[in-house]
């Protein structure tokens, strides 16, 4: 067993790219997630690796293409305002096949917003956010120690599949502290890159990194291949946890931080007699079709908890389809839903059942 | 007989798409020579803009990475920052490094990027057809400056190399040109000391080469050719800006 | 003796050539075109050729060959 510390989330992450192999992180400060960038300055010169401030979130997502088309594993992070400056750069790297790791430690929004902790970017992480039709496999932890074992995942799946791949994570996430259990050995694993930028040393073919075809037929070739891959990995990468759900009166439908709440919810719920359960995305997107699927039979309603004004909403219903009603109470603006006020919901949920 | 010009080995042999007479072809050719001529091609990593020379991955021998409007100089970073050996140059027009690409320049220059920079400035926009660049000449009719560009509608044209040259990062910048055959023997030695000092580790380099733009400008290759020596240098003057090795 | 070869399939007659020719013995083949359908440059007497690559520097496509 590897070390036990009490970490903040935000370092875990960094922490947790470097085990990870990543050498690379190229980033800019923003609240609430900057303390990732001070852990890669602190420790990237210690084992060898780079650790560059951009001028911006649109030159650090452009630097990360750099160091991808070299064949490095590579990452940034940022919150809301800088993944939107960021989502042309996220688009290049899919149209041109580079693996890299994205980190949204997600902060109220629109525009400047606030620092709290949100869930408004879900849209944005999930539909594909650039231009272009792509998505990201995205990550939603709900503890730090998830933010550990994620970031390592990321890298594998960013490699398995050569994408972009999301850790979309809240600034509750990021600046709590918990307790982490690390592994001696990580599960990493990093294909040969044979296609990358390196210099041909006279040796091969030279390679290209480029996500232009003029010719639409080559294009539409290229995406045809990409939305073969997503059927894959809507196939076989789906990743939810399901807990208290058998029986369950309603089953609460939350992801990330949310999640840990929905928690206190199905307890105080226990002590008031009613069976709640618990449905916790884990990979946003490929959407987590396999747990509804599973718990439907005797699922009765769902109740969909988010801090926003309802996104991952729309995908349960696109899920269940009508099957069950499925219910919703979100807050904004970076303020946290309460145990009480869902208790509220609950009871109505119930209430409106038993009339 | 002895071969005494021919396509350089760093230049692929295809046809290039650029206009009749457009200068990009003789930039290319430069920079593949330069790069065969001190043995680094195996070791080179291009970085290509968007604009006419978008694709130009497909025109250099080396490994090319083509990257987002004036984002090269940070995904040359990227690149270099992670294969500090090898070689990496940017090939920018004057839309893509001295408009939307300007923080990046700049910042490149100011961290002394050990990277090389080539500048290409025809003073428009060509790829789109015709707009009027940052570096687009007071007066100087475009597609978005019809009346001609003023500078109290438009701003002033923007002279790249002396802005970068009062930063501390750059270790050479010369602005040449390539109106003729003295000139552009001249931008090939400008072109080999910015590559070999760039291998020398000395930081960053970069080489800014008056360009023609003639279905855009609406002359001929000649009368561009012309244009560049009457009206563009004498905004844009040549010569040397820094030169790491001159300050001894 | 100098001689130059010109890739006729390659030249878009820009004319630059011609303009720095020292000799002034390039000149457009005004009989034929090339696939791309320009009249390709190319020279009739070349024992006037003196092996400078005046052509061969400023030609932005390649086109030209010079031998010494």
């Amino acid at each position: 067993m590897g070390e036990k510390l009490l970490m903040k989330g935000n370092e875990v992450i960094a922490e947790a790219a470097l085990r990870a192999g990543c050498r690379h992180y190229f980033g800019y400060p923003i609240t609430p997630q900057t303390e990732i960038a001070h852990y890669m300055a602190r420790r990237m010169p210690q084992v060898g690796g780079v650790f560059m401030q951009a001028e911006s979130e649109v030159a650090a997502i452009n630097m990360v293409y750099g160091a991808a088309a070299a064949g490095k594993r590579v990452m940034t992070s940022s919150s809301s305002p800088g993944i939107s400056l960021k989502q042309e750069g996220i688009s290049y790297a899919v149209g041109a096949r580079l693996p890299a790791v994205v980190v949204n430690i997600m902060r109220a929004g629109p525009g400047l917003g606030g620092i709290q902790p949100a869930q408004g970017d879900y849209f944005q992480a999930v539909k594909g956010g650039g231009h272009g039709d792509y998505k990201l496999i995205t990550l939603a932890p709900s503890s730090v120690q998830e933010l550990y074992e994620m970031t390592v995942e990321a890298f594998n799946l960013a490699d398995k599949y050569r994408g972009v791949v999301m850790i979309l994570g809240d600034g509750m996430l990021g600046q709590m502290m918990e307790v982490v259990q690390f592994r001696d050995e990580e599960p990493i694993s990093e294909p040969a890159k044979p296609w990358a930028a390196t210099g041909t040393g006279m040796k091969r073919e030279h390679n290209t990194i480029t996500s232009i075809h003029l010719d639409p037929s080559v294009l539409e070739h290229w995406n045809d291949e990409r939305q073969n891959q997503y059927r894959v990995i809507e196939e076989m990468e789906q990743r939810f946890e399901l807990y208290n759900t058998d029986g369950a009166d309603v089953i609460l439908v939350a992801y990330g931080s949310v999640a840990r709440i929905a928690r206190n919810v199905i307890k105080a719920a226990e002590r008031e007699g009613i069976r709640l359960g618990l449905l916790r995305p884990i990979t946003l997107w490929p959407f987590p079709t396999h747990a509804f699927e599973h718990v439907m039979p005797q699922a009765k309603a769902f109740l969909v908890l988010e801090m926003s004004a309802g996104q991952m909403l729309e995908d349960v219903r696109l899920t269940v389809e009508g099957r069950r009603p499925v219910f919703f109470h979100g807050r904004m603006g970076g303020m946290i839903p309460t145990v009480k006020d869902i208790m509220r919901e609950v009871h109505e949920i119930i209430g409106t059942r038993e009339e | 007989m002895a071969v005494v010009a021919q396509r350089p080995h760093a230049l692929r042999d295809i046809p290039l798409h650029y206009c009749p007479g457009c200068t990009h072809g003789i930039s290319h050719r430069l920079v593949a020579e330069v790069l065969d001529e001190l043995g680094i091609e195996g070791e080179t990593i291009g970085i290509s803009p968007v604009g006419c020379s978008y694709n130009n991955y497909d025109y250099f021998n080396c490994d090319m990475v083509q990257a987002a409007h004036g984002r090269a100089p940070a995904v040359a970073t990227g690149v270099k920052r992670s294969l500090p050996d090898s070689v990496v140059f940017t090939y920018q027009g004057d839309g893509d490094l001295a408009a939307i690409g300007t923080a990046e320049i700049v910042h490149a220059a100011a961290r002394g990027e050990n990277i090389t920079v080539v500048f290409i400035n025809n003073t428009i926009y060509g790829m789109t057809s015709g707009q009027m660049a940052p570096t687009t000449l007071i007066s100087q009719v475009t597609t978005t400056s019809p009346y001609g560009r003023n500078a109290k509608d438009h701003g002033n044209p923007i002279r790249i190399c002396e802005m970068l040259a009062t930063l501390q990062g750059p270790a050479y910048i010369e602005r040449v040109s390539l109106h003729d055959i003295k000139h552009i023997r001249q931008a090939k030695k400008a072109l080999t000391k910015a590559f070999r000092l760039q291998r020398e580790k000395r930081g960053f380099t970069l080489v800014e080469m008056l360009s023609t733009c003639p279905t855009n400008w609406g002359l001929d290759p000649v009368e561009s050719m012309n244009r560049v020596k009457n009206e563009v240098i004498p905004y844009y003057p040549l010569g040397v800006f820094v030169d790491c090795e001159k300050e001894g | 003796m100098a001689k130059v070869t010109f890739f006729r399939e390659r030249c878009k007659n820009c004319g630059l050539c011609i303009s720095v020719c020292p000799k002034k013995i390039i000149l457009a083949d005004r009989e034929s075109l090339n696939a791309k359908g320009y009249h390709p440059a190319h020279v009739l007497q070349m024992e006037k050729c003196i092996g400078c690559g005046f052509c061969a520097t400023i030609c932005p496509d390649c086109v030209i060959t010079v031998e010494k």
